[in-house]
């Protein structure tokens, strides 16, 4: 089936102001009969959340944290981006727009990301009203900074916790809402299912993570905000309880999940330690502002410290490859680059799978504590891990999984092909296509939850009648059934391996065949081995306590059997897809210098998989991609 | 390194609880706290015992999720360190190690070493925040905040709400984690049209969830991973006399 993202048409400056006047509005005095359920309350979540409450919908919002502002959102660290200008750069909305899509590699939907970019500026704004202490000058104006992937610098941030404050952001607005009732909360709560009645979404079903209870919730619409999928790597720098579950739930009652082959492996995290790691931790990009990164010439320097290696006997292999952009490189490319120079065994530190980021130049001209001022708590937080000082020797650095550019298939109104289901953030594939820049997720985030959903909603709620199913509905009755049954299962299999041996073994054959360099035979390898895996687990899990308590154990579980199902979409997407494009890299299609090789004749497309059983093949749908503004061209930064 | 573990065990809510006392074998010196205490919990699960419940999620020090006394101190005593950024480098073969919860009148534990905030929510639900509506605000340039405003606003912000403070003190207070936001939006503009009424209701709020006062032994500060510091008190402390004229 070919797919229709309903992206307005006409000229594209114009695009989101006239779909804005040409959506249906719903009546002030007839917001409060519709009620939304918001699932995740993150950046997108949260925003929209307390936004769609201040309009006078009744919401209820779920998190499976004990408080709202706990979602993973808040991990982010370095910036969000906005085509301000207020360097004077030459910034503006449309350069915004052009960097993303060259960004995404020419794989995202124009339509929507000019509205995000569009939208950015407001964002700012908004966040400054609520108290977001951005950093600012002497002054008193807003300070930028740059990122990866674009040549001014529109990045906004707070110190290394951008994340962290636009999140308190959001969920201050959220806590205003739940005061004035629009907006009740339920934490420590996990979707575990969607409810869908003659095929439009009615509700979900909960867990309540505290007495495990199941439950039954009814809503005119469900709103995912759910994150992403990366922990089907095993590690990542997710939080540990970020997982595909609500999404891949949703994905099993027929909505469906598109570009699952887009993942970020972000090239500046902490590299491994030990085989008893749990997660990996990002360094902000911002670090590659001022740090250089580099690696010996020569295999034989690799065992010295960095400090024994002289100036020309290093090779900064950004700089030399990438001179225009450097070490500003977008993710995907920095990323490849460091991996190659480890697979040349050029890596240093345990394992050689590491490459040096070095503040020396940096510290030489702006002095330690201008650096200390910029990345003070990423030094700190480096150190506390590592036990080096990064002042004093360079940091080590090695790419991981970090963010899914691929989510659950939406319109431009966000809703899913699932009428009443819609998708925001990370959860959804929308405008990073397949590689994101930095700093645009908090952008993308906020911009679905405080500028989109309120008005994406209204015409669909504006075409049905309010509350006419309930849960007395029998096809929630039907899906606490399913849910609890899973449970009983997964209880009784009484196996001999636990959750977190097996979530490593998929983990592993994810990273190895699935991970930065993907190719027909590793991809074969991978389709052989999930379902192995998979059913391992249904035999041999163990996974103990009981249903009605508190169980940690029996929420990854679920968890991991949820990313056994996905994981194989996902391979099967890479498989499909015989080109090479942003942070998906087919070995087999490369140019001589080993840049990704796009084939846009062929994969100018959105593949969007059907769920059609386990182990079942799915069916691609295509939503062909058109490039009516930005020219499709091959994506240079050198 | 080996070491002996004696960790807070209790069924539920209603269940008196007791330290029970278990062996961590073969831990790295590299390995996190948290991954120390997953090892243990894989030995429990594969002798067919219930593992500790504890809370974790983001693992790198900032979503504020974990909560554990460790030799009596919150988060472990570490300057500026979370349970889940403490590392094993920080202990040697054959120490003991004892592991509770927060313990505090608002925070009942839950099941092992998890406890319940939700009370720290309803401080936040009472004020703060600045009540602006989405959409329909100035420029973010058009309110000019000097860096050492904006700084200080920031140096509050980096609270991340895991209630430390709160397990930490003698009287069980949340000024800390109060004074924070409340110092943070009183010297924005952007705040300080509501920072009477914010302060009334927070520090209100306070008392009732069961929170007790501030009598300054300053150990909210030495716990707090953050480093937040107890100034903001005592700016909490002037807007609310501010707050009665």
């Amino acid at each position: 089936m070919i797919l229709d993202g309903k992206t307005p048409t006409g000229p594209i400056e114009k695009s989101w102001d006239k779909a804005r006047f040409d959506m249906k509005l719903v009546n002030p005095a007839n917001k409060r009969k519709f009620k939304i359920l918001m699932v995740g309350t993150g950046l997108a979540g949260g925003a929209g959340a307390a936004s769609l409450g201040e309009l006078g919908y009744n919401v209820e919002a779920f998190c499976y944290q004990d408080s709202a502002r706990r979602a993973h959102s808040i991990a982010a660290q370095g910036g969000i981006n906005a085509a301000k200008n207020y360097p004077n750069d030459g910034d503006s909305i449309y350069r915004l727009f052009y960097d993303t899509i060259k960004g995404g590699d020419f794989r995202a939907r124009e339509a929507d990301v000019w509205r995000l970019a569009q939208v950015s500026n407001n964002i700012i704004d908004q966040c400054v009203a609520q108290g977001v202490p951005f950093a600012r000058d002497y002054a008193g104006y807003l300070d930028n900074r740059s990122f990866g992937g674009a040549q001014v610098s529109r990045t906004f941030y707070a110190r290394g916790q951008t994340g962290q404050q636009l999140l308190l952001g959001a969920y201050s607005a959220l806590s205003r809402q739940v005061k004035a009732g629009t907006v009740k909360m339920h934490p420590r709560t996990e979707m575990l299912d969607l409810v869908v009645v003659d095929g439009v979404a009615k509700g979900i079903t909960v867990r309540n993570l505290i007495t495990g209870k199941i439950e039954s919730h009814w809503g005119d619409a469900v709103v995912l905000a759910t994150g992403g999928y990366v922990n089907v790597f095993y590690l990542s720098t997710n939080a540990m309880g970020c997982s595909v579950t609500a999404a891949w739930k949703a994905a099993k009652k027929g909505a469906y999940f598109a570009n699952p082959c887009y993942t970020q492996i972000h090239p500046t995290c902490i590299p491994q330690h030990g085989d008893k790691q749990s997660k990996l931790t990002l360094m902000s990009e911002s670090l590659r502002n001022d740090g250089r990164c580099w690696v010996p010439k020569n295999e034989a320097d690799c065992d010295k410290a960095p400090g024994d290696v002289p100036e020309e006997d290093r090779d900064y292999y950004l700089e030399r490859k990438y001179p225009s952009f450097g070490n500003l490189a977008p993710r995907d490319i920095a990323s490849r680059a460091a991996k190659e120079q480890c697979d040349d065994n050029r890596g240093v530190g345990p394992g050689k799978r590491g490459v040096y980021l070095d503040y020396q130049t940096a510290i030489d001209r702006v002095g330690e504590a201008t650096i200390a001022e910029r990345y003070g708590n990423l030094f700190e937080m480096y150190e506390k891990i590592t036990a080096e000082n990064a002042y004093k020797r360079p940091m080590r650095i090695y790419p991981a999984p970090h963010y899914s550019m691929g989510g659950l298939w939406v319109d431009y109104q966000c809703q899913s092909n699932i009428p009443g289901l819609f998708v925001l953030g990370e959860a959804n594939f929308s405008v990073h296509g397949a590689n994101r820049l930095g700093a645009s997720a908090l952008m993308q985030g906020l911009a679905d939850g405080y500028f989109v959903i309120p008005y994406t909603i209204a015409p669909y709620l504006a075409s049905i009648t309010p509350g006419t199913v309930k849960e007395d509905h029998p096809a929630f009755k039907e899906s606490v059934e399913q849910v609890e049954a899973q449970i009983n299962k997964m209880l009784n299999i009484n196996g001999k391996k636990t959750v977190s041996e097996l979530h490593r073994e998929l983990g592993t054959v994810m990273w190895e065949d699935v991970g930065m360099a993907r190719s027909d035979a590793s991809l074969k390898n991978a389709l052989k081995r999930i379902p192995e895996i998979r059913d391992e687990f249904w035999n041999n899990v163990n996974v103990t306590g009981e249903p009605g308590e508190i169980n940690q154990q029996l929420e990854n579980a679920g968890r991991l059997a949820d990313f056994l199902e996905f994981a194989e979409i996902f391979a099967k997407d890479a498989l499909h897809r015989e080109e090479s494009c942003g942070g998906h890299f087919r070995t087999e299609h490369q140019t001589d210098d080993g840049e990704a090789m796009r084939d846009d004749e062929n994969f100018c497309y959105v593949g969007a998989w059907e769920f059609k059983g386990v182990g079942v093949e799915p069916e691609l749908h295509k939503e062909p991609l058109k490039f009516e503004n930005v020219k499709l061209a091959v994506r240079s930064y050198k | 390194m080996n070491l002996t573990l004696h960790v807070w065990r209790q069924k539920g809510p209603e269940d008196k609880g007791k330290l029970e006392t278990y062996q961590a074998k073969n831990i790295s010196e590299d390995q996190s706290f948290l991954e120390m205490l997953d090892d243990v919990n894989e030995d429990l699960i594969k002798t067919g015992k219930d593992p500790i419940a504890f809370d974790h999620d983001c693992r790198e020090g900032i979503c504020g999720m974990c909560s554990q006394v460790i030799n009596g101190k919150p988060h472990g005593g570490q300057e500026r360190t979370t349970v889940c950024q403490l590392h094993m480098r920080e202990f040697k073969d054959g120490d003991e190690i004892f592991i509770e919860p927060w313990r505090a009148k608002a925070f009942p534990v839950q099941k092992d070493l998890i406890v319940d905030r939700s009370a720290l929510e309803k401080i936040m639900q009472a004020g703060g925040y600045t009540s602006c509506h989405t959409g329909g605000v100035a420029d973010g340039n058009a309110l000019l905040i000097p860096k050492p405003t904006a700084d200080y606003a920031m140096d509050a912000a980096e609270c991340i709400g895991c209630g430390a403070c709160v397990a930490s003190c003698p009287n069980s207070s949340a000024m800390l984690y109060t004074s924070a936001k409340v110092s943070q939006l009183a010297v924005l503009p952007q705040g300080k049209g509501e920072a009477k009424a914010r302060v009334k209701e927070m520090t209100d709020t306070l008392l009732t969830e069961g929170f007790g006062n501030c009598t300054n032994h300053y150990e909210c500060q030495e716990a707090c991973p953050k480093g937040i510091s107890v100034k903001f008190i005592a700016k909490l402390n002037r807007e609310y006399l501010k707050s009665l004229a």
